[in-house]
């Protein structure tokens, strides 16, 4: 692979893209991301505005549907960093497809990927979704409880799931379970008798995004899907494109936070100034600003790797867990400087400080 | 396009200035340590490797293509260094800050000297002296002085924590040609030691870095030729000037930051070996929650590590690629000095007794790291600079 120059610079056409998606997103979200979440719902207008951007079927091969342009983790996570930066539920949602989409068209057989690839690169925004978070204490991605075993020509499947988005109206969903002791990837139908959804989760955050627990019970799937067919796929490969999405999406969030909290600093006057003229202010307005930079570049860091073609594992763990903690820092610190204003509802600091608790805990519900 | 995977080129450097400083730098960390102020005599070998700064100029005709294959990808200049930094600190800081013709005052020279200055003290080994008792972080308000009496400077003042102090052979000194025109006033003088009226007056006894000989110098009717002034002698009405010096930081400080990444990297690198020693291995892949609070402490920290040196390498080649960056370069010292800090003390606990004896160097990496967030701006000014830059608020609006 001819080797590109090191650069910190975005190109035209990275740039041509954050601003497009910013836009979108000032002009869309910005003024309903409040609304959403009070009525925990995203219009699917909204979504669908995202969708017709195309960037989410954009490096799928015509064949299958899509326009067969170039892939680029980066991108995508440009394209995350804004969509959360203006609503961090809107961003799972109008991207979820590619969680379900990218492994498929990564390490999918050939019959899997005609099968369920072409039906969703449509003109219109068709849910279909990712199930790996389990509702137990010390859950860990790489340690599934939700078992896979072989029996005869198919896959039984047992075990429960947690923050499945959208899943009551997504026609498949990618869910992970434990294969002999590894990590691996089947593609379900929501028909299958297997699977039953659950009522509609109320989480900490994220109240506009539907979330839904579902539960595997002797849910049979054909060897067939089981995603790579006999020989599997590479589930760890799977865990560092999504670590990656949500360091990016924790930036988004991170950045909002930030701006909100920066702008409001310079407006409110206490003892007769501006309370960003103090120091204690203006210090925590430094800091956020440095880490949010600092998530955004880790974030790119890994995502650089990918697109060298390198393993990402390294790489993508430390993006996650910084962002991790410092969206948890920075979102907090949103709040603080807004003070008892920033408790209120009415300011976004409160939206983004509960989303922002989803960054750590949350795994696989987006990809690059 | 974005791209920061490292370039095979920049791995190259990395990794034969660590090799440097694996065999000649870390070997010698404690013997200069303990022997503070003994004149490392293995560092000759450096007086003709440039590591630090040392900006040359540009011959004509370079810019021209040499042929028609593709140019090799090009490594500039601040991103190579930060690179080279970070290793060599990676074998000791002290020890890098002693570097033969290497001192900040060479950086200053480079800049701005004219063709015979550069002829003049262009091979020496100069310091840079701008602190004094009364005037730290707010070096607009020193009070050093200068006055021109025919064709010489008369100096006079009290000169502290200055770098290299014992071992250089020129000093660039800031004084004041005219305590009325506030900063523009200020100047830089280059004073050779032998100058009657030029004092090393003692060698200070420091936390860390103890390599490094810093120390006071005191000028009382100190003469310099008056060619001796670096830059233009004009005092000019706005502070066009001093922002001008100023600006130099914006190039040094992702190079002390680059200094915190590499003791912080030898911190981190000794207690991971410690830790497999013990049979625990990094595997990057469980839930925070599943690890121990030891694995969980380090692996935040070299995900804190790889923060301070991507904003490092962000400043850096901004500058490589003539950007201002003024907001970039503070950011990353204000990064890198605080979890400098805060890594070398954690790796200290987290190795337990082997944190505390002197027998091991992490408890000098700790006292090491320490200066990082205070020379060259401390924290707090960093944390000032990169605030009104996101704020656009003037030194009068944040103060």
């Amino acid at each position: 692979m001819e080797e590109r120059d090191f650069s910190f610079g975005m190109c035209e056409e990275q740039r041509t893209m954050k601003e497009t998606i910013a836009r979108l997103v000032k002009g869309v979200v910005t003024d309903n991301a409040h609304d959403m979440d009070e009525k925990k719902a995203i219009p699917s207008e909204f979504i669908q505005k995202v969708w017709e951007l195309g960037a989410t079927i954009s490096p799928i091969p015509e064949e299958y549907g899509g326009y067969g342009m170039e892939y680029s983790p980066i991108m995508n996570t440009i394209i995350l960093e804004e969509l959360a930066a203006g609503d961090m539920a809107l961003a799972i949602a109008a991207t979820l497809p590619s969680s379900f989409l990218y492994p498929i068209l990564e390490m999918g057989t050939d019959e899997q990927k005609k099968k369920y690839i072409p039906p969703y690169c449509d003109g219109t925004y068709r849910p279909c979704t990712v199930a790996i978070n389990e509702p137990r204490f010390k859950f860990d991605a790489v340690s599934l409880e939700t078992k896979a075993v072989k029996k005869g020509g198919s896959y039984v499947i047992t075990g429960e799931k947690c923050f499945v988005p959208m899943a009551k109206d997504s026609g498949h969903m990618l869910v992970a379970a434990d294969l002999d002791g590894k990590g691996q990837l089947f593609i379900v139908s929501k028909d299958n008798p297997g699977v039953t959804i659950g009522e509609r989760e109320k989480n900490l955050g994220l109240y506009a995004l539907e979330t839904y627990p579902v539960t595997f019970e002797n849910c049979e799937v054909p060897e067939a899907d089981r995603l790579g067919g006999s020989g599997g796929c590479d589930y760890a490969k799977f865990l560092q494109k999504s670590r990656i999405a949500l360091s990016a999406i924790g930036t988004g969030v991170s950045r909002a936070s930030f701006e909100y909290a920066r702008d409001y600093s310079k407006e409110r006057v206490q003892f007769g100034e501006p309370i960003a003229s103090r120091q204690s202010i203006a210090f925590m307005i430094a800091e956020m600003a440095y880490e949010v930079d600092g998530m955004r570049l880790l974030t790119w860091k890994a995502a650089s790797a990918l697109e060298a073609g390198k393993d990402a594992k390294r790489e993508s763990y430390l993006a996650k867990i910084f962002a991790g903690d410092a969206t948890m820092k920075i979102t907090d610190y949103g709040v603080q400087i807004l003070g008892g204003h920033g408790f209120i509802r009415d300011h976004p600091v409160e939206r983004y400080y509960r989303n922002g608790r989803g960054i750590a805990i949350l795994e696989g519900m987006a990809t690059v | 396009m974005i791209n920061i995977e490292p370039t095979r080129k920049m791995i190259e450097v990395r990794n034969s200035i660590n090799n440097l400083a694996k065999g000649v730098l870390r070997p010698i960390a404690r013997k200069y340590d303990v022997n503070e102020h003994e004149y490392p005599k293995e560092l000759e070998m450096f007086r003709s490797i440039k590591i630090m700064g040392g900006k040359k100029k540009k011959k004509e005709g370079d810019d021209a293509p040499k042929s028609d294959k593709p140019a090799p990808k090009k490594l500039g200049t601040n991103l190579s260094t930060v690179i080279s930094i970070e290793e060599m600190c990676w074998g000791d800081a002290g020890l890098l800050l002693s570097l033969p013709n290497a001192g900040l005052g060479n950086a200053a020279i480079a800049a701005v000297a004219t063709d015979e200055q550069m002829e003049r003290f262009g091979n020496k080994w100069a310091a840079m002296a701008i602190t004094e008792p009364g005037s730290g972080s707010d070096s607009g308000s020193i009070t050093a002085t200068a006055r021109l009496e025919g064709d010489e400077w008369v100096l006079n003042g009290e000169k502290i924590f200055v770098t290299c102090a014992d071992r250089c052979d020129v000093v660039v000194v800031w004084a004041t040609v005219d305590k009325k025109a506030g900063k523009s006033g200020i100047k830089s003088f280059v004073v050779e030691k032998d100058r009657p009226g030029f004092k090393l007056e003692k060698l200070e006894h420091k936390l860390g870095i103890r390599a490094s000989d810093t120390g006071t110098f005191v000028l009382s009717d100190c003469r310099i030729p008056r060619s001796n002034l670096l830059g233009s002698e004009e005092v000019k009405t706005a502070t066009e000037g001093f922002k001008g010096v100023m600006k130099t930081f914006d190039n040094t400080r992702p190079l002390v930051a680059s200094m915190a990444l590499g003791i912080t990297r030898a911190s981190l690198d000794f207690t991971r070996e410690k830790m497999e020693e013990s049979g625990i291995t990094l595997d990057y892949e469980k839930n925070l929650n599943n690890v121990s609070s030891l694995e969980k402490d380090f692996y935040l920290m070299e995900a804190n590590l790889e923060a301070m040196r991507l904003l490092t390498w962000r400043a850096a080649w901004m500058a490589d690629n003539g950007e201002f960056n003024n907001l970039e370069a503070s950011m990353s010292k204000a990064k890198a000095g605080r979890w400098g800090t805060l890594i070398t003390q954690k790796c200290c606990d987290l190795l337990g007794p082997l944190g505390y004896t002197q027998d091991h160097l992490a408890e000098k990496w700790m006292r090491d790291s320490k200066i990082m967030d205070i020379f060259e701006g401390t924290g707090q000014i960093q944390h000032l600079i990169v605030a009104r830059n996101v704020l656009d608020f003037s030194s009068k609006q944040l103060k």
